[in-house]
């Protein structure tokens, strides 16, 4: 069984409430830090740690506190993205329901390496009943001293709030959420400047995803020293996964970064397999903007070892050939899946989610929609394969925020590897729409080019 | 109807501007919206939009821009129980599309249509979190997950009751 910080004590009974955390451990790491370090004692613990960001670009979170601006006199603000609208992700929502005093107690902690006095806690409009958890947590947070005024006793001062969004996954994107934050539209803003130095209300502040402020707890409660023994490289900790698709257990496991993906897959701690004896055809491993991978470059990377689920192995081969551990979202395709209709799903998913600022996205998007739903519906060309690469290229890069490439990823993912598939939709219409490609040879062992003496 | 809140609901107003800095109750916005719709028939009408505008201070153009962006507000009547599922790629591995259909089917109506009798309404929406609980919807503040078409008729007769007591 690999090591669990996070999900430890999930299973104990009343955990959500404040006596039985509390009597479980909880708290702990918050009376350290408040009560034994300085707030860059912190820091410095969490750089040490190693930790990265997990809402899905996997940024050092040591490192992004440290950019803090502190200009005297001028507030600086905590936020803690609890938007979690990444199709594959629903691994915050399982932190927030049922451990929600660990979260909690991580933006206690974090608040105070940060200086912030206030903290909002942006959660998806959707999670309609989680507001009530949290908010009940954080009114015995209140009662027992942990927030509020010279919390137990240190001078340090701090209230959490909760603040729901109305549906809008770019408001996931730091900038926008900062908007939706401000009463707005989400339109992302032009960097810089970053959030870092004019974020909310035009202050200083630092957004950061629920598992990782949840991830500071177990950080100062064993130090940083030893959380970065755990995993491999630098993916060190541990990771929650939510797994979905074609697997006999979906859920929510938190792994540390040393099992492969084959043993995520077909062990019985974790996915159990794929049901009804089907076979393995593809998968799109972080979340739905990351490229989806055949079952054969899913298992072994393209110079035939063992892929890990680690940032860096999922990663080997760049997008040639890998993919990446983004926000955890682990979707699995058997081999009745049609990856075409799967792509189209995701076209129109960030066609619909587009703010509109930016002509490429907001056109491309609404276009790779329009010509994958003719190649899914037998009325494709040649050609429009080629058409779509190009327009998912003329996106990349060209937009105020990385929501065009999460757009352009996945098409390009999908030709690259299944092109065929596309193609057999554009040569079989009226087949492509009574049944699916099927697997194909896309579980077949890649050849291993020999590595060449060096 | 005029539109106007509650005392109650009045004070959950001031209590939610206080959670900004003096002068920021601009961000009120957002969760004002989130009540208004609750508390006004589930839409959100010109008038109510106009209200929300007043009690914050902003002017109404900031109001429909709000309005307009987020899915979840509703900018047109709805039925009494909005059904609410998610069709997107990892629902649909899990069979989101014969569930769609089934719904479609068992109440006669489109989607993004209401029933005659004004009591469901199907929106089709996108991923809403609950990818390894597929196939499922959002019922008012709640998830309905794991769904199958005898789960689906039994939601459809739980309301059917609960609206006739
Ligand atoms: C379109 C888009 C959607 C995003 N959605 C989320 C989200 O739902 N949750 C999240 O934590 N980060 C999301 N991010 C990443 C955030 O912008 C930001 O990098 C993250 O919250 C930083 O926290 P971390 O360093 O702790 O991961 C999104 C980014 C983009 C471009
Ligand atoms: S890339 Fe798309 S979502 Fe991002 S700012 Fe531009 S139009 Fe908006
Ligand atoms: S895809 Fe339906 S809940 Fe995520």
């Amino acid at each position: 069984m690999g090591r669990k910080l996070l999900l430890d004590k999930a299973h104990i009974e009343g955990i959500r409430y404040y006596d039985v955390y509390r009597k479980n451990g909880g708290y702990a790491a918050a009376e350290k830090a408040l009560k034994s370090m300085s707030p860059d004692l912190v820091t410095e613990e969490v750089k040490k740690s190693g930790l990265r960001g997990r809402g899905g670009a996997g940024f050092p979170t040591g490192l992004k506190w440290s950019f803090l601006a502190k200009p005297e006199g001028v507030p600086r603000y905590l936020v803690c993205n609890a938007d979690e609208s990444e199709p594959g992700t629903f691994k915050d929502r399982y932190l927030m329901e049922f451990l929600p005093h660990l979260l909690i107690e991580g933006l206690l902690i974090s608040s105070f390496a940060l200086g912030a006095n206030r903290t909002y806690i942006y959660i998806r409009g959707e999670y309609a009943w989680i507001p009530d958890i949290l908010e009940e947590a954080i009114r015995e947070a209140h009662k027992n001293g942990w927030l509020g005024k010279n919390i137990q006793g240190t001078g340090f001062d701090l209230e959490i709030y909760v603040q729901r969004g109305a549906g809008a996954y770019i408001c996931g994107e730091e900038t926008a959420l900062i908007e939706s934050l401000e009463g707005k539209r989400g339109n992302p803003r032009i960097k810089p400047p970053f959030p870092a130095v004019k974020g909310l209300w035009q202050c200083p502040t630092v957004v950061n995803n629920v598992e990782t402020l949840a991830a500071v707890v177990p950080i100062i409660n064993i130090g940083g020293d030893e959380y970065v023994k755990i995993g491999i490289g630098k993916s060190t900790g541990t990771k929650l996964i939510s797994a979905c698709g074609n697997i006999n257990k979906p859920g929510v496991y938190e792994i540390d970064m040393t099992i492969s993906v084959e043993e995520f897959i077909y062990s019985d701690e974790y996915c159990g397999g794929i049901p009804n004896g089907k076979r393995l055809k593809a998968c799109i491993p972080g979340g739905s903007s990351v490229p989806i991978l055949p079952a054969n470059l899913l298992l072994k990377t393209a110079k035939g070892e063992p892929r890990m689920m680690t940032y860096e192995s999922l990663n080997d081969g760049g997008f040639a050939t890998g993919s990446m551990m983004g926000s955890g979202g682990f979707i699995v395709f058997d081999e009745d899946q049609c990856v075409v209709r799967h792509t189209l799903s995701l076209a129109r998913f960030y066609h619909h989610e587009s703010c509109g600022q930016c002509s490429p996205c907001r056109e491309g998007t609404g276009w790779m929609e329009r010509v994958l739903k003719n190649i899914e519906n037998g009325k494709g060309k040649m050609s429009d394969i080629d058409l779509l690469w190009d327009i998912q290229r003329k996106i990349e890069g060209n937009t105020i925020c990385p929501l065009g490439d999460a757009a352009a990823w996945p098409v390009a993912a999908a030709i690259r590897h299944f092109r065929d598939e596309f193609e057999w939709h554009v040569r079989n219409p009226e087949e492509a729409l009574k049944r699916n490609f099927g697997l194909a040879h896309y579980a077949d062992p890649l050849p291993v080019v020999a590595a060449a003496a060096v | 109807m005029a539109v106007q809140f509650s005392e109650e609901k009045l004070n959950k107003v001031k209590e939610i501007i206080a959670r900004y800095p003096e002068g920021k109750q601009k961000s009120a916005l957002i969760p004002v919206l989130h009540l208004a719709q609750e508390s006004f028939g589930g839409w959100l009408s010109a008038e109510t939009m106009d209200y929300v505008a007043s009690l914050l201070q902003l002017t109404s153009i900031e109001v429909y821009e709000v309005a307009t962006f987020y899915s979840m507000y509703n900018l047109k009547p709805v039925g009494k129980y909005l059904f609410e599922v998610c069709q997107t790629g990892p629902c649909m591995l899990r069979g989101s599309d014969d569930i769609i259909a089934y719904i479609r089917e068992k109440l006669n109506i489109g989607v993004g249509e209401t029933t005659t009798d004004g009591l469901f309404t199907l929106k089709t929406v996108e991923c809403l979190g609950a990818c390894g609980y597929a196939p499922m919807m959002q019922l008012g503040k709640h998830f309905r997950e794991h769904l199958t078409k005898a789960k689906v008729d039994e939601i459809i007769a739980e309301c059917r009751r609960e609206a006739n007591n």
